[in-house]
């Protein structure tokens, strides 16, 4: 991925992600949230790891957010209500917030990186991760299922107890 | 460069113009054959210098120009960016989704040959599904952002349905790709061209008709046709989610109907009719099981082979078009029931069965 794309790229998923935080109508949160993970997915697909970055659209921006989108909408949440918040408060809330993000340039900065490891063309594709996850990662790749099905049973476990 | 650009420039206005004309051929199906159905004539009075074309003109010229013309309506309270968003959330991924869709085999021309597919991916299976999964945002957003109870109901029963016939289709497709091996859509539409017995053209609908019949059924749910409609089933909801809307947006929300009716169609004849494969027809000509052969310029096989796909587009379409006006609408819990208790089950045996053949067809138990 050429460097233009990729910070053009950055500068979206940022204003997506901040979005997400910022905007008062839960529905426009919900949306950053979409837009912040399709964003992502195209990062992913400069990494040239296409089955991870159509995963993260199928599971995350087309099944997991829909969900969001559809409680929020059942529940019918309103705008929400900004608390006013003393002056000196947002001072020391900015200097902190900045104080922090120099902290970690400074830290980024100042740790030896190690030359990225060598990989070789067609890394991300479906073969080469299938292999490592069925073979390298095959027992969490299972109990991650496990857990997942114990989460299921779980929820319908709750669900039966309220009816 | 500017070559290969142009290439790619032209195979996707290609796959673009096909999808777009099977889409109008599906709207002109939409008023004429319901007209058959019910016994009606159908659309038969806008014409140009006394033609009407059978109510072409009609479905093809007034239709879409009245659209245009009328006025963009926006019901007070609602949202304006997202009622002006959730049309252009509709239409533009089930678009985009066409990209992974073969249209031809090679095309060998001046020393290039070039493969008749707009974007070749190794996951074109999973890209559609992503594609499909993010359609839904249309319909939830106009629901929502239009400020209306019904548009509300139709939006919140359609994000429900597209998510629980999604599983469904999701798992049919697993029977398919562990049946060819890959996610290409290129590679399983090139393995359709095999002959079983030396006759017999090696369509996918042999190998998974189970597959078949789920993918179909849950491709027209995912298109919220009838008898799945009930985001916009009229006798309760007016129009569902695109309830507020008019003039081209209504439009828009039309087009990413029948194009997804396509889309299914399209879904359909690649991964079990084999594409764009014409039966006996290869890279250099016929050769036909009973020994004679016609040899073909590569030029003339490509446009067979994109014949052949439209053919079988417009085949699909016209069936789901049928079905839509035979078939009445499910009741919401029938609609759940069939998805989570019927298609899911069935689906997932599929897997199991066509994972048990695989493995003895391979040798390995």
């Amino acid at each position: 991925m050429s460097v233009p794309i990729f910070l053009l790229l950055a500068v979206l998923t940022v204003a997506s992600a901040l979005v997400i935080v910022i905007h008062r109508n839960p529905i426009y949160s919900a949306l950053g949230l979409v837009s912040t993970l399709f964003l992502m997915a195209l990062l992913f697909v400069g990494l040239e790891a296409h089955m991870v970055a159509v995963l993260q659209i199928i599971i995350y921006a087309g099944a997991i957010v829909v969900l969001f989108l559809f409680v929020i909408m059942l529940l019918n949440l309103q705008v929400e209500e900004r608390e006013t918040v003393s002056r000196p408060l947002i001072g020391a809330a900015v200097a902190g917030g900045l104080a922090l993000g120099l902290l970690v340039l400074l830290g980024i900065g100042l740790t030896p990186l190690a030359p990225p490891a060598p990989v070789q063309p067609g890394y991300g594709g479906t073969q080469p991760l299938a292999e490592r996850l069925f073979t390298a990662y095959l027992l969490p790749f299972e109990l991650t299922s496990l857990l997942l099905l114990v989460a299921i049973v779980g929820a319908v476990v709750v669900g039966k107890r309220q009816a | 460069m500017a070559v290969d650009v142009a290439i790619a420039c032209i195979k996707a206005v290609v796959m673009l113009l096909i999808a777009l004309q099977v889409m109008a051929m599906g709207v002109y199906f939409e008023r004429k054959v319901s007209a058959i159905i019910q016994d009606r004539i159908g659309a038969n009075r806008a014409s140009i210098l006394g033609f009407a074309g059978q109510g072409l003109i009609n479905t093809l010229v007034a239709d879409p120009l009245k659209f245009l013309l009328k006025e963009d309506v926006r019901p007070d309270g609602a949202d304006p960016f997202l009622h002006t968003l959730a049309p252009l959330a509709a239409v533009i991924p089930a678009l985009a989704a066409f990209a992974v869709i073969p249209f031809g085999d090679v095309l060998e021309i001046g020393g290039r040959t070039i493969n008749l597919q707009a974007a070749s991916l190794d996951v074109g299976i999973l890209y559609i599904l992503a594609m499909a999964s993010l359609g839904v945002y249309g319909v939830v957003l106009a629901g929502w952002a239009s400020n209306n109870r019904w548009s509300l109901l139709g939006g919140i029963r359609g994000s429900a349905q597209m998510i629980s016939y999604e599983i469904a289709m999701g798992l049919a497709l697993i029977g398919v790709v562990l049946t060819y091996n890959t996610f290409d859509l290129q590679e399983i539409a090139r393995r359709q061209g095999e002959l079983i017995w030396g006759w017999l053209p090696a369509w996918g609908v042999i190998y998974q008709p189970l597959a078949f019949l789920i993918l179909f059924a849950a491709g027209i749910a995912e298109s919220k046709r009838i008898p799945f409609d009930l985001p916009e089933s009229e006798s309760e909801l007016v129009s569902g989610f695109f309830t507020e809307y008019s003039g081209a947006k209504h439009l828009m929300f039309m087009m990413s109907d029948f194009v997804e009716v396509v889309l299914v169609a399209a879904l359909v004849t690649t991964l079990f009719f084999g594409g764009w494969q014409v039966p006996y027809l290869g890279r250099e000509g016929f050769h036909f099981p009973w020994g004679s052969s016609i040899a073909l310029p590569s030029l003339v096989v490509a446009i067979l082979q994109i014949i052949s796909l439209s053919v079988k587009l417009i085949f699909f379409t016209w069936l789901q078009i049928v079905i839509r006006w035979t078939l009445p609408r499910f009741r919401y819990d029938q609609l759940m029931r069939l998805g989570w208790k019927g298609l899911l089950p069935v689906s997932l045996l599929n897997v199991v069965v066509s994972a048990a053949l695989v493995l003895m067809r391979e040798g390995r138990a």
